[in-house]
């Protein structure tokens, strides 16, 4: 059995999802192997308020876009991103 | 790829960064600095202000908040692709986040070329391209309350969004 059964990220929420969430930074383990879905499921779980959000998010690892079959290691940082409003 | 050597970081040294995310109000004429060089025959640019009304209700202020490692990659991003559609020229971007009140700017575009059809085009296509991919979000204060807006889903690899915005840049 290996020692690595978790992964241990960071996940960062902004604006909506922040505020749901009630923290933009969150440290949380999560089963390996993980990916930014399964990152994202444990974080539903958490706060089911979140899920209606899934069809219309972005995500990101380590501050890049990503898709959500991307894998997560330990020490990285997924952002769950919702709709962009700049400009 | 003459736009992308001018760009570089020993050329950009002592300007304003290209593209920045700030708390701090905006300068336009920093921001074109950030751009302009010899061979530049026009700089166009573009100055978003926070507007007093939004979906037929009075606004009072925006707040806006960002993802700044990436809103300042996405921003490099938009001038890349910009330098492949308009050879030449080059984008600087400064977006504001915080605390902003009626008629501060929100977010300044440079866009340098040295002929002005190419600059125009190119400082549209950013906005557009700001609005589709750039992780900054407007918490907009009104009489009576108070909501996120919630624009594009950001997908840098949507081309048919991408197509919209070029379509845009070149009307």
């Amino acid at each position: 059995m290996s020692s690595h059964t978790t992964v241990r990220v960071r996940i960062r929420l902004f604006a909506r999802l922040r505020e749901i969430a009630g923290s933009g930074e969150l440290a949380r383990e999560i089963p390996a192997p993980a990916d930014a879905q399964a990152a994202w499921v444990a974080l539903t779980q958490e706060f089911p308020a979140l899920e209606p959000y899934r069809a219309v998010i972005s995500c990101a690892v380590n501050e890049e876009y990503a898709r959500f079959n991307a894998s997560l290691e330990d020490g990285d940082e997924v952002a769950f991103l919702p709709p962009v409003s700049g400009g | 790829m003459a736009g992308q050597a001018a760009s570089s970081p020993s050329e950009a040294a002592g300007r304003e960064t290209p593209f920045r995310v700030t708390f701090e109000p905006l300068d336009v004429v920093r921001t074109a600095q950030a751009v302009t060089s010899p061979d530049c025959g026009a700089v166009a640019t573009f100055v978003g202000l926070v507007r007093d009304h939004n979906l037929g209700r009075p606004v009072r202020s925006l707040d806006y908040e960002s993802y700044e490692p990436l809103a300042v990659k996405s921003l490099e991003r938009i001038a890349a692709e910009a330098a492949v559609e308009w050879p030449g020229a080059r984008l600087a971007i400064t977006h504001r986040v915080g605390s902003l009140q009626i008629g501060d700017a929100s977010v300044v575009i440079a866009a340098a070329s040295p002929h002005r059809a190419d600059a125009f085009a190119a400082c549209r296509y950013a906005i557009e391209r700001i609005k589709q991919i750039v992780p900054i979000w407007k918490h907009e204060h009104f009489d009576g309350g108070e909501t996120w807006i919630e624009g594009a889903t950001a997908d840098p690899d949507d081309e048919a969004a991408r197509r919209i915005a070029l379509e845009r840049a070149r009307q």
